[in-house]
């Protein structure tokens, strides 16, 4: 478990969370980047860039 | 299969990528994640985190990221998939629309001027509707269906006022009447692993935008297209995007609008019943084991040049 960093609210990580993934807070709907899983670490998620894609 | 050491390189984990990662430890292989914005790129010496890898899969979501990374990678000797050259074919539509229409695979018809006045010439030409496209771009963002000429203007005149300065190459190509859907294709070196029709009320039937999807079966056309496409812009994990026609433009039933690089492939996993992740990995498995054979190879031409 580890908090929102926008709203401060309680975050839960799946166990198959990876670094790199997007999670959305469910309190605040902020969207969150796993910085780390093991402790985890949120942040704020980088907003969409123009050359994103596939 | 011996085990091999994959570097994944990434600025985002999407579902993609999990499923990929996924398959890949469950098959006992090494998994190296690399963070590409947490490196630094040397001209020569490759970062630490490269140390080892037998193979590097390119998995940037942001496309200047992806070009840049895979030279690097080349650059240093690292087999990568996709290859840089492959990035750089199909990051730029242009040069994606080029390389369709040099190897003869059909393709919209498709104009590209540098100026309002010579845009407006082209989709004149055209008439309504046609499209107007971003020449980097994905996930059917900030695409126009130009449906009458004061909107042409206007949008012109936005992406050439508001736009940075790709938005100023103006790439302008025919309004293709599809039958509701287009058809994606996830190819391995031109060798189709799953396609899906992808459907919906909207003119965009990106996956991205919300499209309906469902299994697609290949008739020998879309197979034989889908091969062509990707030795036209160098093979590897491609995405073909392709359009049914009726046929009485070309000697074609189908079209082929672009070839996507660093393919998504949920939403295919998601509409199909082959395991697309596995099929994926059974590739880069055989990569990598081509790619240990070359530089055994490569090793044993050496030994036999010095011998000599």
């Amino acid at each position: 478990m580890t908090t929102c960093t926008e709203c401060g609210a309680d975050v839960a990580l799946h166990d198959d969370a990876e670094a790199g993934e997007i999670v959305d807070c469910t309190t605040c709907g902020a969207e969150l980047e796993v910085i780390d899983v093991s402790p985890p670490v949120l942040e704020k998620a980088p907003e969409l860039e123009e050359d994103w894609g596939e | 299969m011996d085990e091999v050491n994959v570097g994944v390189l990434y600025s985002r984990i999407r579902t993609d990528e999990k499923l990929l990662l996924s398959e890949l430890r469950d098959r006992g292989h090494d998994v190296t994640k690399i963070d590409v914005r947490k490196q630094t790129f040397d001209l020569t010496e490759a970062p630490e985190a490269f140390d080892g890898l037998d193979l590097v899969v390119d998995r940037c979501m942001a496309t200047s990221r992806s070009l840049y990374a895979t030279k690097f990678c080349e650059q240093y000797g690292v087999p990568v998939v996709n290859s840089a050259a492959t990035a750089e074919t199909c990051a730029d539509k242009v040069e994606n629309s080029l390389a369709l229409a040099a190897a003869g695979v059909p393709t919209p018809t498709t104009k590209t001027a540098f100026t309002t006045d010579a845009a407006m010439e082209i989709i004149e030409e055209f008439g309504y509707p046609c499209v107007l496209k971003p020449v980097m771009g994905s996930w059917g963002r900030l695409m126009a269906k130009i449906d009458s000429k004061s909107a042409a203007e206007a949008i012109l005149e936005h992406k050439a006022t508001l736009g940075h300065y790709e938005h100023k190459v103006f790439y302008v190509q025919e309004f293709v009447e599809k039958p509701g859907r287009d058809v994606r294709v996830l190819a391995v070196d031109g060798e189709p692993v799953a396609a899906m029709a992808r459907s919906g009320d909207h003119w965009l039937t990106n996956a991205a935008k919300g499209a309906d999807t469902e299994p697609f079966e290949l008739d020998d056309e879309a197979k034989e297209l889908v091969e062509m496409a990707s030795d036209a812009v160098g093979g590897g994990l491609l995405g073909v995007d392709l359009m049914e026609t009726d046929g009485d433009q070309t000697d074609w039933n189908y079209t082929v609008h672009e070839v996507n690089h660093t393919v998504e492939f949920k939403a295919l996993n998601e509409a199909v019943d082959v395991d697309v992740p596995a099929k994926v990995v059974d590739w880069l498995e055989a990569k990598a084991d081509a790619y240990a054979t070359e530089d055994d190879a490569d090793a044993e031409e050496a030994v036999a040049e010095v011998s000599d």
